[in-house]
């Protein structure tokens, strides 16, 4: 035999989809919300969109250049930079949208040890930064056509909404957050890729419908009920940044107490607290939770009764 | 009716299409014979020839070593050459003998030691052992060791195990398009061993002719059905077959006659009807040749201990040259790096790729994507345990249930960040194994 034959362990094969691959997936499914974003906010959102992207991935390549240690050929800056732009109104200046960017993949990602490593979700992590550091940029809302605020905000000063107009996306808001529409295809994307599962989408929505139907105040009220689901960033944060796998459980039963978690608290930060919108946060502390409710939901070994394991 | 599955497990490209249409083909060895004499679990044959004896096909040339062993017959007839070490597939160098191949593929004669109805349970036990029997879908384990549990009663389920969920592989399913009779006659042999027990025909749904033929035969029979699987990899590892056929569940601490099931591989009974019926001890298996490098991918019925290299040039050698060969198939089988090793009792194919992509690879982080979790059919975590397996947290692997890990290697196939996670369990449970039987 004149070459020599390669030897490893098995198994042999394995299957082709990657980490790019599913980066590359999630890219293309935020893409329906990102271009509607352009289309409602002008270009003006599309420039918001690359400045975060760029700066996303300059950021993680001079990291690696430090550390002599090139990764963003995985995409997944493109992925953290592209979910940040979405999360920002149009009207953000840019240099604010490039610090986010600088913050979610420095601070929040490679100083904790690179992809896989954080404990947050960085896109997430950098908009609560923005929002608590630029409080009025980062809810300044106006666009032409639509004027101050959001239609979540006018839902609770107790006015009325038009419901068709927030399930197409005809609000303000940030970019990627108005059309509930252009996010379900991306969701249907990601759905059918199997890059996500409905875990966690569906018992956070689900758990948040209960909650405002019990506590909102409105009972069983159709138009309340459908404001407050296709209002702020609920579904942007259901189907793209809760299932972020990093920053979700990884066992089954911890996605579903998970989902449940988020639902209940952004419920409580819409219905009770100060703002209209609750989605970022209720997700970064259940981000913080996560390694504590996968400690308790860890699956039972086949074979084994409930909560048995091997004590050899 | 729903079909019957586990939770867990993997699709993989099954490339069994190279293969599944060629009919078994008879091939006689030419070249030298090597027998190891540890070919099963368990401890090894004792040789009972010497060097210069003549030997003929069907003989005893080695005898079990002890209960849980069994003997080896030759398949050929010609001289003792030597007795001496010999490299096998693993790459371990065991004590085989080896018999310079006369060519003339004499027989010693072969009959049944009497008719089925006047056999003891004890007579087809020891008919069973005395022709070396072992569990031939790859594990090895002596089949009459299999069939003696402390309690025969309480077997409710004797299992024919024709899942074949393995890709590429082909011999139990030719086995069973040309020689189902001998599956159907030789599971109710078994069902003998039991008197309380009924037989289930396990066969994934991609080989639906199979299906409706068995179905067919054992019409009217209450002793057996037939029970049609999801066509899912692992499906016929043992602890997934019996939860699939019966809803009962066993782990690594438990045999599988703790739940009252006996599981038993095709190829196994028909070794078990040509023993008890023929009077043929086990010294011809079906292997595959197969892979995209092959010239005629197909299945030979082989001498056992007929060298890799000659059943190679049987199915017209490479068409390529390979870029990695494998024995047995791509999920368990092991990567081969010389093909003058001898075929055993537990050879079930010769698998060439032309492209090795697992090389092609390289690993990344972990996304904790949860896949992993997700296709692990021991309902274990398996990139907690890789991580336990890497920083050599051995707590952390037994409290995570490391243990319970069967080595299917689904996390590594499904794995998008192209970790070697079964690789990394593999090694620690090894380890832990090993530390047990001090």
């Amino acid at each position: 035999m004149s070459e020599l034959l390669h030897i490893s362990s098995n198994p042999h094969i394995r299957s082709t989809s990657s980490t790019n691959s599913i980066m590359m997936t999630v890219v293309l499914a935020l893409m329906p919300a990102a271009g509607f974003g352009i289309y409602n906010f002008g270009p003006r959102a599309g420039l918001v969109i690359l400045v975060c992207i760029a700066s996303a991935v300059l950021t993680e390549f001079l990291f690696g250049l430090c550390r002599k240690r090139f990764t963003i050929d995985d995409l997944s800056a493109v992925v953290t930079g592209l979910l940040l732009a979405l999360n920002l109104p149009a009207t953000i200046p840019l240099w604010m949208a490039a610090l986010g960017s600088v913050f979610a993949i420095l601070v929040v990602k490679m100083l904790f040890g690179g992809l896989g490593q954080n404990f947050m979700n960085p896109a997430l992590a950098a908009r609560c930064f923005l929002l608590i550091s630029f409080p009025t940029a980062m809810t300044n809302f106006v666009c032409d056509g639509y004027t101050g605020a959001t239609p979540l905000a006018a839902l609770k000063a107790g006015e009325q909404v038009n419901i068709l107009d927030m399930v197409i996306g005809n609000i303000s808001g940030t970019i990627g957050e108005t059309s509930m529409i252009a996010i379900l295809i991306g969701a249907c994307i990601l759905l059918l890729t199997g890059v996500i599962d409905l875990r966690i989408p569906a018992s956070y929505i689900l758990s948040f419908a209960v909650f405002v139907t019990i506590f909102g105040g409105h009972g069983i009220d159709i138009a309340y009920l459908s404001a407050q689901l296709a209002g702020g960033g609920l579904m942007l944060g259901a189907f793209f940044m809760a299932t972020d796998y990093v920053t979700r459980p990884i066992t089954k039963k911890g996605q579903y107490v998970f989902g449940i978690f988020l639902g209940i608290m952004t419920g409580i930060f819409r219905l009770f607290g100060p703002g209209a919108e609750g989605v970022s946060y209720a997700i970064i502390i259940g981000n913080l939770l996560v390694p504590l409710i996968e400690k308790v939901t860890m699956p039972t070994a086949f074979g084994y009764e409930k909560g048995g394991r091997h004590e050899r | 009716m729903a079909k019957l599955t586990f939770i867990g497990g993997i699709h993989p490209n099954d490339g069994k299409n190279l293969s599944k249409r060629k009919p078994i083909e008879d091939i006689l060895p030419k070249g030298e014979m090597v027998y190891p004499l540890s070919q099963h679990i368990g401890a090894p044959a004792k040789a009972i020839v010497a060097k210069g004896d003549r030997v003929l096909a069907g003989q005893m040339i080695a005898e079990a070593g002890g209960f849980v062993s069994v003997p080896i017959f030759a398949s050929v007839s010609g001289t003792v050459k030597c007795i001496e070490p010999r490299r096998v597939v693993t790459g371990d160098m065991i004590m085989s003998i080896v018999v310079e191949n006369d060519c003339l593929y004499e027989e010693v004669e072969m009959a049944p030691k009497a008719p089925l109805e006047e056999l003891s349970r004890e007579d087809i036990i020891g008919i069973i052992r005395d022709s070396g029997i072992v569990g031939m879908g790859g594990a090895g384990f002596p089949t009459h060791v299999k069939l003696s549990p402390k309690d025969p009663e309480k077997i409710d389920y004797v299992i024919a195990n024709c899942a074949e969920c393995e890709p590429y592989l082909t011999s139990d399913y030719r086995r069973m398009v040309e020689e189902p009779e001998k599956v159907v006659a030789g599971l109710k042999i078994l069902l003998r061993l039991f008197p309380n027990a009924v037989g289930i025909l396990a066969v994934e749904d991609n080989k639906e002719d199979c299906i409706d033929t068995f179905r067919s035969m054992t019409q009217g029979d209450p002793q057996i059905t037939v029970k049609a699987l999801k066509t899912k990899y692992p499906q016929g590892g043992e602890r997934q077959l019996i939860y699939a056929c019966t809803g009962r569940k066993i782990n690594s601490t438990m045999l599988p006659a703790d739940v009252g099931c006996v599981v038993n591989n095709v190829d196994t009974i028909v070794a078990v009807y040509r023993a008890v019926m023929e009077g043929h001890p086990l010294f011809e298996r079906i292997v595959t040749v197969t892979g995209d490098a092959v010239v005629n991918p197909q299945n030979f019925r082989v001498r056992i201990g007929m060298s890799y290299q000659e059943i190679l040039e049987a199915a017209g050698g490479f068409r390529i040259q390979p870029e990695k060969i494998i024995c047995g198939g791509p999920m368990m089988g092991f990567g081969m790096f010389e093909m003058n090793v001898p075929t055993t009792k537990t050879s079930t194919a010769l698998l060439a790729l032309t492209v090795d992509e697992v090389a092609a690879m390289k690993p990344g982080p972990c996304i904790r994507c949860g896949r992993c979790v997700e296709v692990c059919p021991g309902r274990v975590v398996p990139s907690l345990l890789a991580d336990c397996a890497e920083h050599f947290d051995e707590e952390g692997f037994l409290q995570h249930n490391g243990m319970e890990c069967c080595e299917c290697g689904c996390c590594s196939y499904i794995c998008p960040a192209k970790r070697p996670l079964t690789q990394e369990i593999k090694s620690m449970r090894k380890i832990q194994l090993a530390k047990r039987k001090k």
